[in-house]
């Protein structure tokens, strides 16, 4: 592989890598304030896909509008399902939640499925084009979704670490008791968290669709899975580790498929995270504190 | 002096354990009022109940003129009662300066700067430390940061549960000598102790509970001076 390969699989792998960072900031939110494996959040996508394919192909509307549309409709959709099926379990063992969160998944796909219909829906790509740097192609596609995601990620950056909601989100994860005894509301604030997860899936279903122009009731589960990994890989919990879990599995991936061995691309990412449980299962940025008394 | 806090007849089950036994008891404004008794009695249990995190099955509780029973935790906090946990429960993750902010949420944006600067006036170390991270302090000065954190909301009862928990006995006076200064400022307050040299020393008034149940009260004075209180509790 010479160099000028190695360079533009690099941008490849930022740019899946942007979608799984996304994706894997909504499970790592999740888990870090209710402990959920929201194995929901990876059909979240697929819905988003869907809003902006029947956007686009049924009412011709503009992908901008497309996008912001699906955006919407993600973080509506994440939060119903977190009044609906999880608030109720908030006392209940992690494991009925962990099941519920499975549920949903299954109600999504096939309800998609009944919906949409089995097959898969191509669309025209939303960002066409490219240029060339060297000798080194570059799709406008890959600027466009790492400059989103980069913009996305610095925002909730901001938002958990400055302002009055983003500190809550932060105490409630820490100790729903003493959040309460500050004030805070649970409900309030459990189901921000979970707004903004969706949405940054909704994000993410639209960068994901730049990348590969079709959606199918099941893609969110692959997709779903290895931002799932990502999260682990970084530490899950942790925003920052998110992102870098999720970059590191896009380069991971490309260079996986740069050295002609694609179809060895998702057993790589899963053999990532056995090695990660069995040797860091706090991850890249997993949560260590001493606790002093 | 109006009646700040009124428990009365409330009894509180975990699963099958009758943790408190249908007691009442109030506090009026401008009080100190203390709840000794031995390990497991039920005094965080009682705490936690008015607190809105565990509910009682019978009777009622009010906080000034309205019933808290049923309210919500984070609601009762924007009516005026806060509670400094037992164990303290600050935000290890979280800097001094955003626990701070924490226990100021239910107070408008505006205010927070001024409340901030006298919890720093009252606790001069927090102010050094305000951008370390909480779980870096020592135990005393995370108690010092619960409890000022617990006062960032203006509270009109505060509660405090065993504010002396594992403290060296230097720190244990410092933090008796911030519950009476806070009382000096016009401070309602609620203390659970075991330490109950201590908190009989600067209680207005005190109950004794056993096993879930109240079995004695008094003012402060005759509690410390009553030979079976000073048998049971006061090691004399
Ligand atoms: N979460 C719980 N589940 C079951 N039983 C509990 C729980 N918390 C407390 N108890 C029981 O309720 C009773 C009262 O406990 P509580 O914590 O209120 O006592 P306490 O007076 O605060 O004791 P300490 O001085 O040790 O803090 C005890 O018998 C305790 O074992
Ligand atoms: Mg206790």
């Amino acid at each position: 592989m010479d160099f000028y390969t190695l360079i533009a699989q690099i941008i490849n792998g930022l740019q899946t890598g942007s979608v799984y960072a996304l994706v894997a900031l909504g499970y790592s939110m999740v888990y870090g304030i209710i402990m959920l494996l929201n194995f929901a959040h990876g059909d979240i996508i697929m819905v988003g896909a869907y809003v902006v394919y029947y956007s686009i192909a049924s009412f011709a509307l503009p992908p901008l509008l497309a996008v912001i549309l699906a955006v919407i409709m993600c973080t509506i959709l994440g939060v119903a399902i977190e009044k609906v099926a999880y608030t109720p379990l908030r006392s209940a063992p992690r494991l009925s939640l962990l099941i519920t969160a499975i549920g949903i998944s299954f109600l999504l796909e096939n309800g998609a499925q009944l919906l949409f219909g089995a097959d898969q829906k191509s669309m025209s790509p939303m960002v066409k084009g490219g240029f060339s740097m060297g000798s080194v192609g570059i799709s406008y596609a890959a600027v466009v979704t790492i400059v989103v995601s980069v913009i996305a990620m610095t925002a909730l950056t901001i938002l958990v670490n400055k302002t009055k909601m983003g500190k809550a989100m932060r105490a409630v994860s820490e100790d729903m008791g003493a959040a309460q005894l500050m004030g805070i509301s649970l409900n309030r604030t459990i189901s921000f968290t979970f707004a903004i997860g969706s949405a940054l899936a909704g994000i993410g279903s639209a960068l994901y669709l730049c990348a590969y122009p079709q959606s199918s009731p099941t893609m969110g589960s692959m997709l779903g899975i290895k931002a799932f990994v990502a999260a682990v890989l970084g530490g899950i919990g942790s925003i920052p580790g998110a992102m870098i879990g999720g970059f590191a599995i896009g380069i991971l991936e490309a260079l996986v498929a740069a050295a002609h061995l694609s179809m060895w691309k998702d057993a790589v990412v899963f053999f990532v995270l056995i090695i990660v449980l069995l040797f860091k299962p706090t991850g890249i940025l997993g949560k260590k504190i001493q606790e002093k008394v | 002096m109006g009646r700040i806090l009124t428990v009365d007849d409330i009894n509180v089950y975990y699963g099958s354990i009758h943790a408190i036994k249908g007691i009442s008891f109030y506090v009026d404004e401008g009080e100190i009022v203390t709840l000794i008794g031995a390990n497991g009695a039920g005094k965080s249990t009682t705490l936690n109940t008015i607190s809105g995190l565990l509910r009682s099955k019978t009777g009622d509780i009010h906080f000034l003129d309205e019933s808290i029973a049923k309210a919500s935790a984070h609601s009762i906090v924007s009516k005026g009662l806060s509670m400094v946990p037992e164990g303290r429960r600050i935000f290890l993750r979280l800097t001094v300066e955003e626990n701070l902010e924490m226990g100021a949420y239910t107070r408008p944006k505006s205010e927070i700067k001024e409340s901030m600067d006298q919890a720093f006036e009252l606790f001069p170390r927090l102010l050094e430390r305000r951008k370390q991270i909480a779980g870096t302090l020592s135990g005393g000065e995370q108690q010092m940061l619960a409890m000022a954190r617990a006062m960032m909301a203006h509270p009109k009862l505060i509660m405090l549960d065993e504010p002396s928990m594992g403290l060296a006995p230097i720190f244990v006076d410092h933090i008796f000598d911030i519950i009476k200064s806070l009382h000096k400022n016009g401070a309602t307050i609620l203390l659970v102790e075991q330490n109950a040299q201590a908190a009989l020393s600067v209680a207005s008034r005190a109950y004794v509970l056993e096993t879930g149940s109240i079995v004695k009260t008094g003012s402060g004075k005759e509690l410390m001076n009553d030979p079976v209180i000073k048998k049971a509790y006061l090691g004399a």
